[in-house]
């Protein structure tokens, strides 16, 4: 009988450690002039340098490293004084001079954390994950395999390489051991990578798009009988390409480790991958020997020695981290934690704020960007911000509350600024959608709505106030719904003696 | 005694993808051997009070601007390739995975 | 009248009076390239059509008036080390045969930006790994002075091509002597500036953090100017010197040495050195104290070090920078029949296009890398670098510049020493501290040792960064030289070719 992930954790305390690889968004590769621009043709983007051709030579980035320091007091890290890349060598066609610059045992940033919260049993619990590094390196080229099952490495003919990729900027942060996060392993993992991306976001210096691999997490896991006080052999699970799939991972690799333990078989310390359909993961090819990189120092490269001040002027400009900044705007817009949650979700915090920055009303302006415009936004397949402008939506929630317009009317404006028409104010002008506030039109829209249902009116002059509704629907109606509501029942009820 | 082992010289040629036949690995164990015994004084010289030196010019902090230079054409890039295709430098097919 | 036995200086005021057109210059050159170069084997490539464009372009701007460099149209020999665009470039090895870089290595572009004329790329031993040009995958050259013997190494087919009047300019790399040993064995000047003097983009890499381009040519005056042309600060090398070049053209003219100390180091003499290299080498110091500087007795004690810090430092990043020659993106392929992976294809290219001498130092280098040696050896030579290092900045306190004999020996015979790599290395002992601590080294001749008739180099290092200090010393005791013995050395030199 296979244990089940309760059974694990009743056996085994799990031991984490997650490895994140970032691409930044610097307008240039990392040791050469060549466009970092997404998806051109192939070997568009590659220069002497990025191709590793005879007698090129690595020149840093400045904005790299500046990004690197940026990443590294976001993390609560130390920023090394000194610090130096290093050649790590090993062959692989898809990396131009069989050597990856990168670097070893003296990076730029050291020992940070960072916290996460968890909705636990006990309530929501912070959990500390210590960050060991933050390091500088450079990425690989693409690989396209031909032949056999095409895409697949595993039976192909030959592959075709693509360097544009090779030299984009990389930055490795790796955690120390998590130990105690007992079952939620899996959600604190997710929770560690998610805070990291938004806070990555919130700094600009990277795209964090996890599906076009511009960030990228590697998971270790290992498992240890409880209270053996030993430390179990780890798996390193690579290519989890979404926030879903990190805890997915970890979930599966758990349960795969538990039951080998329980059938008294070895943890071997491997490379596996994820596998999106099941959940699972499966070895990789295992190397004949081990890897030896045989580091060391860059020759063609001088040291990275930040000066204090630098680094100072650099924290300064530090944006509010993204945890800090999400319970201030959920206090002062009170929203509802699942509406927050949501609203993160879609990535639509940052243009809610600017709405509501133009004056909208927070639950407005929310509403609006989470529901008519995402729904819009789904079916066309674009993003919401692609559609409308924060400027335009708080213009229409403005005129709203000024009694301009409905909220039926409202729909309607958004639907046009959507379909191409133009600004809220000449798709108003253009289908004619200025509400009725002209008192004698309304008037005698009243008297025939009281014409009609004669027993209504009759029973709102009795003091029955609420059933005034069915009469201010009949004259919403009969207006085509372009008349203020408000004003109509203030007519209304004045008419019937109320 | 030896410093250097056939086997270990066989595991440095595979290191180094150097294809070696074995009348290679035989010569070159015995010439690496002399020339080990010969660099091996570099460790009587080095003290540990001694910092290691990597670089003979103390400079720091060489950047460059982030600035897009044109990049090679595409032509240029792939004119040494021994095969290519869809303008992609064609390799043999890769067996093992990536790091 | 023919101009190939002029100076480059002389070839350069030759030029400006219009005595001779860059056309002509260049042709007669590669006439007597034609001439002699079947026995010497100095050149792998020549472009006579590119050099001719390039004459033509410097004869046109001439006649238009426009303001050219000093060396405008005066021809010189590209070491096959150095990327040019469109020409190829091997490095001597079989693994690059065929490969066009499709850009130009810096000093490549300030050559042709100087207006000099690139008559084509010289022979040199493979991607610079030895000391006779015996390790070229096509074929040794052979010296001038002797056809039998070496023209020393790597860079032997630059030095070869002056002593044999073939180019009165050259370019050389210098990682452990390359350009200073062949000058010595051949009667020629070399001089390796200060690390990050010259800009390493373009130059194919041996040992990054010793590597150092330089000129070469039969004076000091004509290398001071080929200095000028390619020195200075490059972006695109990060260990470029960000500062002006020392004045060597003007150093090298000064002609006075009077009050300067002059430092002798003990370690590089005596035993092991060739009798009659020492006993030039002792006549030229008292050129110096006639000329009116004083004599110094310096100790380097680290310097015994060197060498086997040396075979370690250098095979470890040549291990890491010839790792890309894998057939995947330039270069030579073998055995991709389909049925292989690349893997393997990499293994039989390797083995296929590398020489060897070059697999001997990839494997020692990736043995010194490797885990578990690390420490003992990369790490222990490093710290003797930092020993050497010291011992020049204590023999500098007491000196102005440092001498010694470039080789400890002239030039041997081709196959002599082939099969005994440590004997071989013993070439470098007087030339590899310079690399190893970045300073400025220059080879000039010192007369014909007694017992062979051959070259005798000898070595000037000066401080880093203070390059003028050796073309100052060096100048002034090739012209007390020349006084002395009523010509220049290379006037003895052996006729060649039927003309
Ligand atoms: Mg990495
Ligand atoms: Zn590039």
């Amino acid at each position: 009988m296979a244990l089940t992930y309760d059974d694990v954790i009743a056996k085994y305390e799990p031991t984490l450690g997650l490895e994140v690889h970032v691409e930044l968004n610097t307008n240039t590769k990392m040791f050469c002039g060549c466009s970092t621009e997404f998806g051109g043709e192939p070997n568009t983007q590659t220069c002497p340098v990025c191709l590793g051709l005879p007698g090129s030579l690595p020149v840093v980035n400045e904005v790299a490293i500046e990004s690197a320091i940026k990443i590294g007091l976001a993390l609560n890290c130390s920023i090394a004084p000194f610090s130096r890349f290093a050649r790590k060598n090993y062959f692989y066609p898809d990396m131009p001079k069989d050597f990856q610059i990168s670097q070893y045992d003296e990076p730029i940033c050291v020992n940070g954390f960072l916290d996460v919260e968890i909705d636990t049993d006990e309530g929501v619990k912070t959990f500390r994950v210590e960050i060991e590094r933050v390091h500088m390196e450079e990425d690989t080229g693409k690989s396209l395999h031909v032949g056999g099952s095409t895409g697949r490495i595993h039976g192909a003919e030959y592959s075709l390489l693509d360097y544009n990729r090779a030299g984009i900027p990389l930055m490795e942060i790796v955690t120390k051991m998590i130990p105690g996060t007992e079952k939620y392993a899996p959600q604190v993992a997710r929770a560690y990578v998610t805070e990291l991306r938004d806070i990555l976001r919130s700094l600009g210096v990277s795209d964090v798009k996890m599906e076009q691999g511009s960030l990228r997490c590697d998971a270790n896991v290992s498992l240890s009988p409880r209270g053996s006080g030993t430390l179990g052999t780890r798996s390193e699970t690579k290519n989890v390409n979404s926030l879903r799939s990190v805890e997915r991972a970890i979930h599966g690799e758990m349960i795969r480790q538990g039951n080998r333990l329980e059938n008294g078989e070895r943890i071997i310390q491997e490379t596996r991958h994820f596998l999106e359909e099941s959940g699972e993961t499966r070895p990789g090819r295992s190397k004949e020997t081990a890897e030896d990189y045989r580091y060391f120092q860059e020759p063609d490269l001088v040291p990275v020695a930040p000066d204090a001040s630098w680094i100072e002027e650099i924290r300064a400009t530090l944006p509010e981290r993204p945890s800090v900044r999400r319970k201030r705007l959920q206090t002062e817009w009170a929203v509802p934690e699942k509406e927050m949650t949501a609203m993160i979700n879609a990535e639509l915090l940052d243009t809610v704020e600017a709405t509501v920055k133009l004056g909208a009303d927070p639950t407005k302006a929310r509403t609006w960007w989470l529901g008519e415009i995402s729904r819009v936004a789904n079916e066309k397949e674009v993003e919401a911000i692609s559609l409308m402008t924060p400027a335009q939506v708080a213009e229409i929630i403005l005129l709203v509350a000024s009694g301009e317009l409905t909220d039926k009317l409202a729909r309607q404006v958004v639907e046009g600024v959507i379909a191409g028409e133009g600004t809220p104010r000449e798709v108003i002008e253009k289908r004619g959608l200025k509400v009725v506030s002209d008192d004698s039109a309304l008037m005698a829209a009243i008297e025939a709505a009281i014409a009609s249902q004669p027993d209504t009116a009759q029973r709102v002059r009795d003091g029955n106030i609420p059933a005034a509704g069915a009469l201010i629907g009949a004259v919403m109606k009969a207006t085509g719904g372009q008349a203020d509501a408000a004003r109509v029942r203030e007519l209304l009820l004045k008419h019937l003696g109320q | 005694m030896a410093a250097i082992s056939r086997d270990e010289v066989a595991h440095l040629a595979r290191l180094a993808r150097i294809e070696m036949s074995s009348e290679e690995l035989d010569h070159l164990a015995s010439e690496l051997d002399q020339i080990l015994h010969a660099v091996d004084r570099v460790q009587e010289a080095a003290k540990d009070d001694v910092p290691p030196t990597s670089h003979p010019l103390p400079l720091k902090n060489v950047t460059r601007p982030d600035v897009v230079i044109p990049s090679l054409s595409p032509e240029d890039a792939l004119s040494g390739a021994p095969a290519s295709d869809e303008q992609r430098f064609k390799v043999p097919q890769i067996l093992g995975d990536a790091e | 009248m023919t101009f190939i036995y002029n100076t480059a200086a002389e070839m350069s005021i030759a030029l400006a009076a219009k005595e001779v057109s860059a056309v002509d210059l260049a042709n007669e050159h590669f006439d007597r390239i034609a001439d002699v170069d079947g026995d010497v084997h100095a050149f792998l490539y020549l472009d006579k059509e590119g050099a001719l464009a390039q004459a033509k372009d410097v004869d046109a701007k001439r006649a238009a008036g426009e303001k050219l460099s000093p060396l405008a149209g005066v021809p010189l020999a590209l070491k096959d080390v150095m990327a040019q665009r469109g020409i190829p470039t091997t490095c001597g090895s079989k693994i690059l045969e065929g490969w066009r870089p499709p850009y130009d290595a810096t000093v490549v572009t300030r050559l042709k930006e100087a207006g000099v004329v690139i008559l084509g790329k010289t022979n040199m031993d493979e991607f610079a790994m030895g000391s006779s040009t015996e390790n070229s995958a096509y074929g040794p050259t052979h010296n001038p002075w002797d056809l039998s013997r070496i023209p020393g190494g790597s860079g032997g087919g630059s030095s070869a091509s002056l002593a044999a009047f073939e180019a009165p300019l050259a370019i050389g790399t210098d990682t452990g002597g390359s350009i200073r040993q062949p000058a010595a064995v051949t009667g020629t000047v070399g001089v390796k500036p200060t690390y990050g003097a010259v800009s390493r983009y373009g130059l194919v890499a041996f040992s990054s953090s010793l590597d150092q381009a330089g000129p070469c040519a039969r004076t000091v005056l004509d290398t001071a100017m080929l200095h000028e042309v390619i020195a200075g600060h490059d972006a695109k090398d990060s260990s470029s010197i960000n500062a002006p070049v020392p004045a060597v053209v003007a150093a090298a003219k000064k002609l006075d040495v009077k009050g300067m100390k002059i430092g002798v180091i003990k370690e590089l003499g005596g035993e092991g050195f060739q009798k009659g290299v020492s006993e030039r080498f002792n006549e030229a110091l008292e050129e110096l104290v006639k000329a009116g500087a004083e004599i110094v007795e310096v100790s380097c004690p680290n310097f015994e070090y060197a060498l086997a810090a040396y075979y370690l430092i250098a095979p470890s990043e040549a291990s890491s920078n010839l790792a890309r020659f894998d057939s995947m993106r330039y270069g030579l392929r073998v055995g991709d029949d389909g049925s292989r992976g690349a893997e393997e294809v990499m293994s039989l290219t390797r083995q296929a296009g590398f020489g060897k001498e070059v697999k001997r130092r990839i494997i020692l280098g990736t043995y010194a890398l490797s885990s578990g040696y690390y420490d003992a050896y990369y790490g222990s030579a490093q710290r003797v670098r930092t020993l050497i290092m010291r011992d020049y900045e204590a023999a500098f306190a007491k000196a102005d510049v440092l001498v010694s004999p470039t080789a400890p020996t002239t030039a041997f015979k081709i196959g002599e020493k082939a099969d005994d790599p440590v004997a071989m290395y013993l070439n470098d002992i007087a030339t590899i501290p310079v690399n190893m601590a970045g300073i400025g080294g220059m080879s000039l001749p010192c007369g014909l040792a007694a017992e062979d008739n051959l070259p005798v180099g000898f070595q000037i290092m000066s401080p880093a960064m203070k390059d003028d200090l050796m073309y100052q010393v060096g100048g002034t005791l090739e012209a007390a030289l020349n006084s002395k013995w009523g010509s220049t050395l290379m006037s003895q030199a052996p006729k060649l070719g039927a003309k």
